[in-house]
């Protein structure tokens, strides 16, 4: 080959990008994978076993409050929400269900769908904590929702739970620490050293190299697993690289076993209720896994809501109920614990196109057999509102602090940079 | 201890120098660039990355500015009868037309992000963009906390415009810079109710390094100089009447000082200095936890040269991609390479198709380095916290999408990977009428994306492979050896 003259534009590179119609991300590069580094166990903190889980399950979107946890006892309610609002449980007819009874007295119920919310509530296993959220509330999802990870009103820094193991980590990493099921890690998992394990799906969570052609496998596996190779110093880059891989390696084939065994229990359909059920076989599976994290979109009803609402309120109710079962068959309800939330509530009145638009506090939902069953708090007023808007009247960050300091036995303070009185939704 | 930037003997400027030169000033090259770049010689090479104005740019691309821009008048008085109507239809329409505009500002963004991804894939200044990177690292200001992507984009033209240039002038520059005043709170830094956010971080992470030279009374001193800092629409503003003019004392000298004498004073520090060139070094030479003895007398070395040449950049890269201690042997495979690194490398040293932008931006925030959003004002930590087994997988599978273009749930690879041609790769190795030698084939390709010779292991382990595919080479094989370094653990190192 004859020498590349030198020329002005050596490394200009034209012309090589092929532009594809579909800007769609391939799902084989949107999961990723695991913790870090050779295991180590988290400090046990006394008095709190230290095989405690924490799921969390978000609503993105912004999850219209008063239509999940109905007050069916206030005119109000019906004022405001002539076209979409839920009938009591009396006032039910063919094609609108009336609300589930949660507490007579407080004039609360549950969205009609939500049978499972109601059978474990019945259940003595879920604590309603009304009008949750935050002062000088953000109405724009990206802000509310950095608001809720970060638990900081300006939305910035690490997230709540990322915090939670870099307090008390010790400096190392817990591997497999934190586990979401979705595209991205959620930033309430990152940590300034602790970063959550993210996959979309397990079956991916892999070397896809080896889908080119099987004999490829063999070569990968000899190139990633063999943990160190002589004469590569302890302490260099490549020795960090080569256990990492080695670690990267071993999760991968600890999660795809765990998930691919058939769950004790019939999940129903749907995206949460998949992400549930790979859940329940990694907790079945005995992974160290402290945090889970789940998510269900598409709350965002600014028009024709009850359809699409009602939808999402079968496939939550449902998806958690199969879940709780599944603890139950498992043997490990008394272990966890799951909170369900969402950036914002909606409007109390309903707006011109049969929905809501963005509003403010909603009711935060804690789950599991250990939870403190009942209502807390009181239900924000309807007509004490603020620009339209409910006045929150649970700081989220409290029940944070529950599920820090009375679920995990963590400083909670010291995760959430301040403090706020834990909720009482923890037995 | 002998000179570490002594520069390295010219004979020793070879096709694997030039290659090591092209990764690391750059994000490396063909072997027919390695071949270009070596012919010239090392200062001549050198110089032609490092003054590379005379290289034509690739063409400029106008960004909407307006998308977020303030209110007019006639909106702001449709917001005050809003609200002194109580008028809640008219909140709510001017909430909606808000979000609509944040929405547009978002895809804006995403619209940024490829165009750089792709400024990095195919300039002909390697360097202008992998400086850019860097000072968008060390003057790391995100998106989501100023929320307007033209300010992003305009900054980003900015530390291109100096990327080369002279530090004092970054320094005096990102301080009028609105994106960076939003991100560190300088609008609200005021003369009643200073704020300190960014006159720390000018001290903390721009110049000085934590904990280097100052106190916090330097701190609330400096906040006070840069009150009234602030800025309109997409300009730089002086706010007098914000600015509190009395007298400061900074780092022992006192005066009436302002933003601009308060960063002199900082710049006049040594400390300085050597901050600077020790982010540049491990930057571009090595990032092992410690540096040793002769890294710090290098350090030292770069140091005075920035100084001597009162901040102009340019004197240190060349006397640092001359040196000697650059091209040796433990500082090969010393860098972990950063996301961008991974894939734009890939690219342009494979010369492989870049694929689909958007999932290369995705692929980078997955493995930890979303452009124009750095994790917070520190930017990205770099080196070992780029790896754990989170961000391995991702890094290996990248890598296979670029070399192949197919997706896992495409099987039938081996039949259709005609898309990328890699016989340009071992070009060199073809003799007329004889086949490649597998052996040579496997030593030179390992050595060529490893930028390092190869350790024996990794040419058995290839050749085995390629003995159970009927011994020789195509370009299939070419692939699937490409496939297997990629996903060597030392492939994520440079």
């Amino acid at each position: 080959m004859q020498p590349t003259p030198y020329t002005r534009r050596l490394f200009l590179q034209q012309g090589i990008t092929l532009a594809s119609l579909l800007p769609t991300i391939p799902a084989f590069i949107q999961r990723s994978a695991l913790g870090m580094m050779p295991a180590l166990g988290m400090s046990s903190i006394p008095g709190i076993a230290d095989d405690r889980i924490l799921v969390v399950i978000q609503l993105g979107g912004g999850n219209d409050g008063l239509n999940t946890v109905v007050p069916f006892g206030f005119d109000a309610y019906y004022n405001a929400r002539p076209g979409i609002a839920i009938p009591a449980p009396d006032a039910g007819r063919a094609g609108n269900a009336g609300a589930l009874l949660l507490d007579a007295a407080r004039g609360l119920g549950l969205h009609p769908n939500l049978t499972g919310f109601k059978e474990l509530f019945d259940a003595g296993q879920m604590s309603v904590v009304q009008g949750v959220g935050y002062p000088n509330p953000n109405r724009s999802h990206f802000t509310s929702m950095d608001i809720w990870h970060t638990g900081r009103t300006d939305a910035s820094g690490t997230g709540w739970l990322g915090r939670y193991f870099d307090c008390t980590c010790n400096g190392t990493p817990l591997p497999e620490g934190s586990v979401t099921i979705g595209r991205t890690a959620p930033l309430a998992l990152v940590g300034d050293i602790q970063k959550p394990v993210a996959f979309e799906s397990a079956e991916l969570f892999r070397w896809t190299g080896s889908d080119l052609h099987p004999s490829l496998s063999a070569q990968y596996d000899e190139v990633n697993r063999a943990g160190t190779l002589d004469g590569v110093q302890e302490d260099s880059q490549l020795a960090f690289l080569m256990r990492t891989s080695l670690d990267a390696q071993l999760s991968s084939d600890r999660i795809r076993a765990a998930v691919a065994k058939q769950p004790l229990v019939q999940y129903p359909g749907g995206a949460l209720a998949n992400q549930l059920r790979m859940i329940g076989a990694m907790i079945r599976d005995g992974m160290k896994t402290r945090v889970y994290y789940a998510s269900l979109g598409g709350f965002d009803t600014h028009g024709g809501q009850p359809g699409s609402h009602g939808n999402l309120m079968r496939q939550l109710g449902d998806a958690v109920r199969a879940f709780q079962n599944d603890l139950r068959a498992q043997g490990n309800e008394q272990r966890v614990m799951s909170m369900v939330f969402s950036e914002f509530g909606r409007r109390v009145k309903e707006n011109a196109s049969n929905g809501t638009d963005h509003g403010t506090a909603a009711p935060v939902f804690v789950i599991g057999a250990n939870a403190k069953p009942g209502v807390v708090g009181t239900h924000p007023s309807l007509t004490d509102l603020d620009q339209g808007d409910l006045k929150f009247g649970t700081d989220f960050r409290s029940v944070y602090a529950a599920l820090l300091a009375n679920w995990m036995g963590a400083d909670s303070a010291r995760v959430l940079r301040g403090e706020y009185a834990p909720a009482p939704v923890i037995a | 201890m002998a000179n570490p930037l002594k520069p390295l003997p010219k004979n020793q400027f070879d096709f694997w120098q030039a290659q090591h030169l092209m990764v690391r000033a750059g994000f490396g090259g063909t072997p027919e660039q390695a071949r270009a770049l070596a012919e010239l010689g090392l200062e001549k090479a050198v110089s032609y990355l490092v003054e590379y104005e005379s290289l034509p740019s690739p063409p400029a691309r106008e960004f909407d500015a307006n998308i977020m821009r303030p209110p007019t008048a006639e909106e702001r008085a449709l917001q005050q009868r809003a609200q002194r109507d109580n008028d809640e239809a008219l909140r709510a329409q001017i909430q909606r037309a808000r979000q609509e505009r944040e929405r547009g500002d978002r895809e804006q963004l995403r619209e940024i992000q490829k165009w750089w991804m792709q400024r990095m894939i195919e300039s002909g200044r390697p360097l202008e963009e992998k400086l850019t990177l860097f000072w968008h690292g060390h003057f790391a200001t995100g998106y989501r906390t100023i929320e307007d992507s033209f300010h992003m984009v305009a900054q980003n033209a900015f530390l291109r415009a100096h990327a080369n240039g002279n530090f004092r002038t970054l320094v005096h520059g990102i301080l009028r810079d609105p994106a960076m005043l939003e991100y560190l709170d300088s609008d609200e830094n005021r003369r009643r109710s200073p704020n300190e956010n960014l006159a720390r971080e000018l001290m903390e992470l721009f110049t000085l390094g934590e904990g280097h030279a100052y106190t916090e009374r330097d701190i609330k001193e400096g906040a006070r100089a840069l009150t009234g800092w602030t800025f309109r629409d997409d300009a730089f503003y002086f706010d007098s009447a914000q600015h509190d003019p009395t007298s400061k004392s900074i780092l022992g000298r006192s005066g009436e000082f302002g933003g601009d004498e308060f960063a002199d004073i900082l710049l006049a520090r040594e400390e300085c200095s050597i901050f600077i060139c020790t982010k540049l070094y491990r930057f571009f030479v090595n990032d092992a936890p410690t540096l040793t003895s002769d890294d710090r007398l290098a350090i030292t070395g770069l140091a005075k040269t920035l100084r001597t040449s009162k901040y102009e950049l340019k004197p240190v890269l060349t006397q640092l991609f001359q040196s000697a201690h650059f091209y040796a042997t433990q500082n090969r495979l010393a860098v972990v390479k950063s996301p961008m690194q991974l894939i734009v490398q890939a690219i342009r040293s494979f010369h492989c198709p870049s694929r689909e932008l958007a999932s290369l931006v995705s692929a980078g925030d997955l493995m930890g380095q979303q452009l124009l959003q750095p994790p917070s004002v520190k930017g990205w930590d770099g080196g070992r916290a780029w790896i754990n087994t989170s961000t391995l997988f991702v890094r290996h599978n990248i890598l296979v999408y670029l070399l192949t273009g197919h997706r896992p749930e495409q099987y039938d690879w081996l039949a259709a990977s005609d898309d990328f041609d890699a016989m340009h790769l071992v070009a060199g190795l073809q003799r007329t009428d004889t086949p490649l030698d597998p052996k040579e084939t496997v030593v030179y390709l390992l050595r060529f994306a490893l930028g390092a010779e190869p350790r024996p292991e990794r040419v058995t382990q290839l050749l085995k492979f390629l003995e159970g595919r009927g011994n020789r080479v195509d370009n299939d094989r070419i692939l699937a050896l490409l496939a297997l370094i990629s996903a060597m653990p030392e492939y994520q190192l440079c």
